[in-house]
């Protein structure tokens, strides 16, 4: 695997066509957290990036002094810390959006695919490939984020990076705003329908199924009655 | 390789440097950007006190329109006289709180689940010191899931309210957390705390279910009972007599006077 990727594969691979959110279905909890807005997602999305990118960075570094009965606390110490670091930052310098992120930049922690690609990926590559990789992987995910948080900003308040498309009914509009797009249950539904799309154009993506529903056999149905 | 990583001894280094590495990163990065946060905790602060009077404007400097405005004081809860002693500029009233000699326990009447009350707070006064146009109290207490530390901004009667706005709460998004909706803070604006007719300076603000039907009630928020009590118990509690009642007496006797 690491001998035919390019620098170029890993940045943009896990962009579309290995996307941690929508084949992988990794990070879906914040995903539904913070993309009621774009704006929000897209300090997120940079938030994610960052992390991915240095924790993979510091972990391929450190993999042939990692001792394998610890490495997964090791990672962890080197995530934490540098999440804890983008929250601080966040606040010193973007306080209104980390009010509105709250605890989510702290969870970003628990985000499958920061740890994911830290075991996964940096464990066994060199520095320079798995920064490229965390900023890939990163990528992917805020690529997701921004396409829910512009449907159910565009559809939840009629506006794009808080501008007014639609205006909405209460000042004054015609759109009368879908308040189930604001609320976290939506972004289920968007993710779902962009796994469909990109599934319909790249097939290779869709599982086999594991197992197929028989339709029922009437004799059998007469012989137990 | 492998096997000296697995080492008892290495994997103990590891784990003792990494550490070492890793708390000076982030205790580096706490201290260095501590000033710029609480520089915008100051700013977003002082912004809510604008926004609360009516002040606040898009765009506008805040530190500029609050120094030219606004006119802070600390004030003795007891006895309701302005203290000479603290400095409205340095006194921390979450600071206070929490010191035994600024403080007092609030054992068993304690509606707005406090625990400590300090004996002196920061009031911010609009227009003229001696006869302002609004006075603006810092309130706080226990909503649902933790403490709503907010302003109450009061008339110059001290007795009507102008708004009510909470700046740190964590109340469930969409129903206790409707405490920021604007229609729902809208309402606040002519309420009135203190009913003089019965001569006692117990408020009789609250929130009520159906239907806010006199100036001394106010919508409760749909689903959410629980905030609406938290909400409800800290406003009976600031406002009485372990809160700001003596103060605001001031304001009423004043009014009294010229008619």
């Amino acid at each position: 695997m690491a001998a035919s990727d390019t620098p170029k594969s890993v940045l943009l691979s896990p962009v579309f066509k290995n996307n941690p959110i929508a084949l992988q279905v990794l990070g879906i909890c914040s995903a539904l957290a913070v993309t009621n807005s774009m704006s929000v997602s897209l300090v997120m999305g940079i938030a994610v990036i960052v992390v991915t990118a240095f924790s993979n960075l510091f972990v391929s570094l450190l993999r042939h002094h990692i001792p394998s009965s610890i490495r997964i606390i090791v990672q962890m110490t080197i995530i934490a810390s540098l999440v804890i670091v983008v929250d601080q930052v966040l606040k010193a310098y973007a306080y209104e959006m980390s009010k509105q992120l709250s605890v989510f930049v702290g969870l970003i922690i628990t985000n499958c695919i920061v740890m994911g690609r830290a075991e996964g990926y940096a464990m066994q590559n060199g520095p320079v490939m798995s920064f490229l990789d965390g900023v890939g992987n990163g990528l992917g995910y805020a690529v997701i984020l921004l396409f829910v948080g512009f449907v159910r900003e565009l559809l939840g308040s009629g506006s794009v990076f808080g501008l007014t498309i639609l205006p909405a009914v209460q000042n004054g509009g015609w759109y009368v705003p879908n308040g189930l797009m604001l609320l976290p249950p939506s972004a289920f539904f968007v993710i779902g329908l962009l796994i469909w799309i990109i599934r319909s154009f790249n097939p290779d993506q869709v599982e086999k199924t594991e197992y197929r529903i028989v339709a029922n056999s009437k004799t059998k149905i007469k012989e137990t009655a | 390789m492998a096997a000296s990583n697995n080492s008892i001894k290495k994997t103990l280094g590891v784990a003792l440097a990494l550490c070492i590495v890793c708390s000076v990163i982030v205790s580096t990065a706490a201290v260095a950007l501590r000033p710029t946060q609480q520089l915008n905790q100051e700013l977003d602060r002082k912004s809510n006190i604008l926004q609360v009077a009516g002040l606040y404007e898009p765009g506008v400097d805040v530190n500029e329109v609050f120094k030219e405005k606004i006119t802070s004081r600390v004030i003795n809860l007891e006895t309701g006289e302005y203290s000479e002693d603290l400095d409205p500029e340095t006194f921390n009233q979450f600071d206070a709180s929490k010191d035994p000699a600024t403080s007092r326990t609030l054992s068993g009447d304690d509606p707005a689940g406090l625990i400590r009350q300090e004996k002196f707070s920061t009031v911010y006064l609009v227009g003229d010191a001696e006869n302002p146009n609004e006075i603006i109290l810092p309130i706080r207490g226990q909503g649902l899931w933790g403490l709503m530390r907010g302003f109450l901004a009061l008339k110059g009667d001290g007795n009507t309210i102008l708004g009510l706005s909470y700046y740190d709460h964590a109340e469930t998004p969409g129903l206790g957390g409707e405490v920021d909706n604007p229609r729902w803070k809208a309402q606040w604006d002519g309420k009135k705390i203190y009913d003089y007719s019965d001569s006692e300076m117990q408020p009789e603000i609250r929130l009520v279910k159906g239907g806010a039907d006199s100036e001394y009630e106010a919508d409760a928020l749909s689903g959410a009972t629980l905030t609406s009590r938290g909400v409800t118990n800290m406003l009976q509690f600031w406002l009485s007599e372990a809160g700001f009642a003596e103060y605001l007496a001031r304001f009423h006797d004043n009014t009294q006077g010229e008619a």
